[in-house]
């Protein structure tokens, strides 16, 4: 269970938050997959826009706009946003590094991939890189065990990870420069090294 | 070994199509609306034929699961949601079909809901599977465009509408009341049950919550008959299984295949054998981070399904394989899982949201050997303690692991806690 406060005091002063034109459509749309009066139902929707909209996390007036436009409570609203991990209440890098360190993942040497993200981040887990690039989360199972270990760098999955891979890719993302998504070895999704076992008579035609 | 022919997630690893016209090629929306035109009773009765067990953890039977629902539309609509909530450690199947096959999906949200009388179908996707989630979006917008979902799905005269719904981390909204919570705009903190879904679920209307597996594969089932999926597989085990290999082998991969296929079978002939040969084995979790492990005496011979494992006082779970080698620190990776528990409990029951962060703390003391044997007694008695004590089965999942691991590996616990004891006597 997440210990947050849904107030933090340490963070910037964000005087107001309006959805921009684009994003009120896309809330709008969130709403209508709903029955009438179930516009709560796209309070996660509507949160994850206004946190990307805010630049990756979420000031207290954004959440207010969220409660407001959806009717509810801001009380509601704030317990969501403290209740899922995925939303940030404080300010965090441009990428947020979400290393697995659940068993399958550390089976396979995710301690080595932390390692690595330490060391060219020059931050632990929580804190926020000095030139505001990274910031540092370990996180439980994201669901590709068979790929482990692995790391989600903002919406993006790199998987089968070393410590020289892990380097590799923060330091393409320092370049300015991103990397190819997916398995860091030679292989096909989650179909084992080497090609599969199974599947080789199915053809695209 | 299953035939190629026999499998239906043909596109698992991403290789061909994932789109509407290779899906097609691949058989998926093939006489649907013929299917549909059989009737509700004809569906569900070859759902309970087939056998099919829930693929999500729990092995409840699919077609009886769907029996449940009113038999008539009152004043409240009926639901189908799909818990695509897919967080289970070990467990990543689910992706690979909303990402490579999602059409057997949308096609499964069509079949089921009308045999429950659903016009609309909720899809609740983790949010982490960000990619995933746009995918099968985009495979939904597909099927709409090509008249299959709509006011006359498949021209059936059937109106369907399938929604994309993410979530955003939050391991209990696997739970099927949590999700329902979550999808409801809440905190997920799992129901009280009774009533059970199938009477008041989603909006308070009855609804019924399926795995992604379990839906995805009703269409084929139905195409090739409940006696072809019957006849895969053990008696009252019987079908195709996704199964996710990982940890200690040297080729960890999701393969389908047969249910009932010995464990040492799949790690070897799919995944590459143990790492170091099988007799580097030490101990395998064989259905997801919730299930007991098992040492290697019993992975030499046992079957993977539910029966065999249950006999193993394991289980199935999700079908998520994780191997150690004799490399591996057991207590140390029991202790991470404990951590988990830990951390994914919601709150609301006392037994769990105390127990699991003692469970954890007293765990990670077995780690170092910091404790009394004494203590492996109190550590199993508050298992108990926590296990069927609470509103879901998340109290049971965090005791079930340690459970295991003293059952199995008590001895090496024991050896832990006295070498650390004579360790300090000799520094005395």
């Amino acid at each position: 269970m997440a210990m947050i406060t849904a107030d933090p005091k340490d963070v910037p002063q964000v005087a107001s938050f309006e959805w921009t034109a684009e994003n009120l459509a896309i809330a709008k749309g969130f709403v209508a997959q709903y029955p009438a009066g179930r516009q709560a139902s796209a309070v996660i929707a509507c949160l994850d826009l206004a946190q990307r909209q805010s630049g990756g996390w979420l000031p207290r007036v954004a959440m207010d706009h969220v409660a407001k436009f959806l009717d509810m409570a801001p009380i509601r609203v704030y317990e969501i946003a403290t209740f899922y991990t995925m939303f940030s209440l404080k300010p965090r890098g441009k990428y947020l590094l979400q290393v697995c360190t659940t068993t399958p993942c550390w089976l396979r040497g995710s301690d080595a991939v932390m390692k690595a993200c330490r060391e060219v981040t020059g931050v632990g887990p929580g804190e926020v890189s000095a030139d505001g690039l990274f910031s540092t989360m370990e996180v439980e199972c994201l669901g590709a065990c068979v790929n482990a270990p692995m790391i989600q760098i903002n919406d993006t999955f790199y998987e089968d990870l070393d410590e020289t891979s892990t380097k590799k890719v923060l330091e393409a993302l320092k370049r300015g420069e991103t990397p190819k998504p997916g398995p860091q070895v030679d292989r096909q999704t989650s179909a084992p090294v080497g090609g599969p076992t199974t599947l080789s008579t199915i053809r695209s035609e | 070994m299953l035939k190629d022919e026999d499998r239906i997630f043909t596109n698992l690893y991403g290789l061909h199509d994932w789109g509407l016209e290779g899906a097609r090629k691949r058989g998926a929306w093939d006489g649907t609306a013929a299917i549909l035109a059989k009737g509700r009773d004809w569906i569900i009765d070859e759902m309970k034929k087939s056998g099919l067990r829930g693929r999500g953890g729990a092995g409840f039977p699919t077609g009886l699961k769907w029996s449940f629902m009113p038999k008539e539309v009152g004043a409240r609509p009926h639901y189908l949601v799909v818990n695509a909530d897919e967080s289970e450690p070990g467990t990543c199947k689910d992706r690979d079909i909303l990402r490579h096959d999602p059409h057997t999906l949308i096609e499964g949200c069509l079949i089921a809901s009308f045999a429950m009388q659903a016009h609309a179908a909720y899809i609740y996707v983790r949010g982490e599977f960000y990619d995933e989630a746009m995918r099968l979006k985009a495979a939904v917008k597909q099927a709409y465009d090509a008249g299959l979902l709509g006011d006359n799905a498949c021209g059936s005269g059937w109106k369907m509408d399938v929604y994309v719904h993410r979530g955003a981390g939050a391991y209990i909204c696997g739970e099927e009341t949590a999700l329902l919570e979550s999808l409801e705009g809440k905190k997920g903190m799992p129901r009280l049950k009774p009533p059970f879904p199938a009477g008041a679920g989603l909006y308070g209307c009855p609804s019924t919550v399926n795995n992604v597996e379990s839906i995805a594969v009703a269409p084929t089932i139905l195409r090739r008959g409940a006696a072809w999926f019957a006849g895969i597989g053990r008696p009252n085990n019987t079908g195709t299984k996704v199964f996710c290999i990982s940890g200690h082998v040297n080729k960890p991969c999701n393969v389908e295949e047969e249910m009932g296929i010995p464990l040492r079978e799949l790690i070897e002939k799919h995944a590459g054998g143990v790492r170091g040969g099988w007799d580097n084995l030490l101990a395998v979790i064989p259905g997801g981070a919730s299930v007991p492990l098992l040492p290697k005496s019993i992975c030499d011979e046992v079957l993977m399904d539910f029966d065999s494992l249950r006999n193993v006082q394991s289980g199935l779970g999700t079908a998520a394989v994780i191997v150690m080698d004799k490399s591996t620190d057991v207590i140390k990776a029991i202790a991470r899982l404990s951590y988990f528990y830990k951390h994914e409990s919601c709150g609301q029951c006392t037994p769990c949201r105390e127990g699991t962060g003692w469970m954890w703390r007293v765990m990670e003391r077995m780690v170092k050997g910091e404790a009394r044997i004494e203590e492996i007694d109190v550590l199993h008695d508050v298992t108990k303690q926590v296990e069927g004590h609470t509103i879901c089965a998340l109290g049971d999942a965090a005791a079930w692991p340690i459970q295991g691991l003293i059952r199995h590996f008590r001895p090496l616990m024991e050896q832990r806690i006295n070498e650390r004891q004579s360790r300090r006597i000799a520094a005395e």
